[in-house]
């Protein structure tokens, strides 16, 4: 038995020193393995190295991308300095008017602009502007060149223009992209008392005079009217009768975000062109824009004082309205207003002149520079005529 | 009399050059201000796959670099970027700190309108704004009549370096053990 054990020992000690002898040939030896691990260490070196080349061909790709970049922006192609931009609008009325109920849809405003940066200080700026879709004939549009100038830095902070300009006046005249006001229509004191859109051909400084404090002065061609209409007495520069130019300033403070304060003052000769003897004209105009959080204010009064006989036979010697509109954005999507307009073309007469029009509703933006709106508006008129009455809505963009 | 008067005031506006466009600080310089002890040395982030995406959403339009360089030390790190407000492009100097911002600067304003975003009185409305979950400011910014494109151009790189910040720390969390 003793025996058998014995036996049986010495096999599995046999049999383990056959496998191990075995494996122990199948092993590399340790100078094998120290040729493997330097192989493998030479592999790892040539990936660190791959890498490493790879990546700094990344950052040289990147950085000659960068710099063609700014090359090209130095010496920006005709393409890259010249911008185009644009603007439009179109109406839907339904009102109650003396003539029975008016409905009419209107693409009122189709605007380009275009503009090109000669060097870094002169530039040139424009805006051409088809009006009711179309032009020519007996059509109701018309095709207008509404603004065309040239504007060189005379220092960083102060610019000169020459060409057609906008009269800086008022909230809108500059700034009329429909996404930028409430209102399907522009106010009615911002189209009655100052003659939105209103430009001229002339010359321009303009500049920042302290921090939040800038200005406007400008020479340009006056108002051309026989009959002491402000809006039907612009010249557009068409032709223009410069006899007596106009001089309009302005002074304009936002020294604190989202608050605007203006007053600008306007000096015509004679705003009949020497037809009438004594026609000088004064435009005052002051104004609040305000937008505080969601909250928001516009408040704008303008008055005429026109000197002379003709105007005072008309009751046209003064000219003047205000208006007042809150708002407020329920989300930055969606904001509500209301405006009270009131204005009189006819002040310095004893008839009934007045006009008062009540506006409510609510802009929409999908985008920042695209609006949907809607208002009603209400008119109530000395006298009750010329009263309209009704909805309108609107869409507009700009890019 | 009136013609003295005219060119007198000319003459003041002209020599009173407030630098409406120029350069108001070097990057340079404005890293100096943000780091002190020195500055730290410039590290890149780069800008792919869904990181490329978040950056095209806020801006509107892809960024124009594949990678945007920053400086960083002690939780703070500091941005030199750019955005055409209408037409050129605005460089601006942000500095973040544990995801709010401390500080906006207009280093270089090129354009001829909307060179108030630079002043105090707007920039300020930016301290220690935040971004909410939709990767917006967490607070509203008053805009500047006039100035609607330079303002937007301020709240999408206010926002942008809010967000690379953000990367920068979630990067941190998943290095960490």
């Amino acid at each position: 038995m003793r025996c058998a054990s014995c036996a049986g020992i010495g096999l599995s000690t046999a049999l383990l020193a056959t496998s191990g002898l075995s494996i122990a040939a199948e092993l590399p030896s340790q100078e094998e393995m120290w040729r493997i691990i330097q192989e493998q260490q030479r592999e790892i070196e040539a990936l660190k190295r791959g890498q490493r080349t790879t990546e700094e061909k990344a950052e040289a790709a990147v950085d000659m991308a960068e710099q063609s970049r700014q090359t090209s922006s130095t010496a920006a192609s005709w393409a890259e300095r010249t911008q185009i931009g644009g603007y439009g609008e179109l109406h839907y009325e339904n009102l109650d008017t003396d003539d029975g109920r008016q409905k009419e849809i209107d693409f009122t405003r189709f605007v380009l602009f275009f503009g090109h940066q000669f060097t870094d200080r002169l530039r040139f700026w424009s805006e051409l502007e088809l009006e009711h879709a179309i032009s020519g004939g007996d059509e109701d549009g018309e095709i207008e060149l509404e603004q065309a100038y040239i504007e060189y830095d005379l220092t960083p902070s102060q610019h000169v223009r020459g060409g057609m300009f906008l009269i800086p006046v008022g909230i809108l005249n500059e700034t009329h992209e429909p996404p930028t006001f409430y209102g399907v229509k522009r106010n009615p004191v911002e189209r009655n008392i100052i003659p939105t859109t209103w430009w001229a051909g002339g010359a321009e400084l303009t500049g920042e005079i302290a921090p939040g404090w800038s200005y406007n002065f400008g020479v340009h061609e006056g108002l051309d009217t026989d009959s002491y209409n402000i809006r039907s007495g612009r010249q557009k520069t068409s032709n223009a009768d410069a006899h007596d130019l106009a001089s309009t300033a302005r002074v304009k403070w936002n020294g604190i975000a989202g608050v605007e304060l203006a007053a600008s003052l306007q000096y015509q000769e004679n705003i009949t062109q020497g037809l009438d003897n004594d026609a000088s004209a004064w435009l005052y105009e002051a104004h609040a824009d305000v937008q505080r959080g969601p909250f928001g204010l516009r408040a704008l009064y303008a008055r005429w004082d026109i000197d002379g006989d003709g105007a005072r036979a008309v009751g046209r010697d003064e000219q003047d309205g205000f208006y007042i509109e809150p708002s407020y954005k329920l989300v930055p999507e969606f904001g509500v207003f209301a405006r009270y307009s009131q204005w009189d073309n006819e002040a310095g007469s004893s008839s009934d002149s007045e006009k008062k029009q009540y506006n409510a509703g609510f802009n929409y933006w999908p985008h920042p520079d695209v609006v949907l709106k809607a208002d009603y508006q209400h008119q109530d008129n000395e006298g009750n005529v010329d009263e309209e009455k009704g909805v309108n809505l609107g869409i507009g963009y700009q890019f | 009399m009136l013609n003295r008067l005219i060119t007198a005031l000319s003459l003041a506006l002209l020599c009173a050059d407030l630098a409406a466009r120029g350069v108001y600080q070097q990057p340079q310089d404005f890293l100096s201000d943000t780091f002190e002890g020195g500055v730290p040395e410039a590290a890149v982030i780069w800008l792919t796959g869904a990181r490329k995406q978040v950056v095209t959403e806020l801006l509107g339009h892809s960024y124009t670099s594949l990678r945007v360089r920053y400086w960083a030390r002690d939780q703070r790190s500091a941005w030199v970027l750019e955005e055409i407000g209408k037409e050129q492009p605005i460089t601006v100097g942000l500095v973040i700190s544990q995801g709010q911002l401390e500080r906006i600067k207009v280093l270089e304003f090129r354009e001829s309108r909307g060179w108030e975003v630079r002043h105090s009185f707007f920039t300020d409305q930016f301290r220690n704004a935040r971004l909410d979950k939709g990767r917006n400011l967490d607070r509203d910014i008053d805009g500047i009549s006039g100035a609607t494109l330079s303002v937007r151009a301020m709240k999408k790189l206010a926002a942008l370096a809010l967000y690379l910040d953000g990367e920068l720390r979630a990067q941190d969390v998943q290095a960490s053990p």
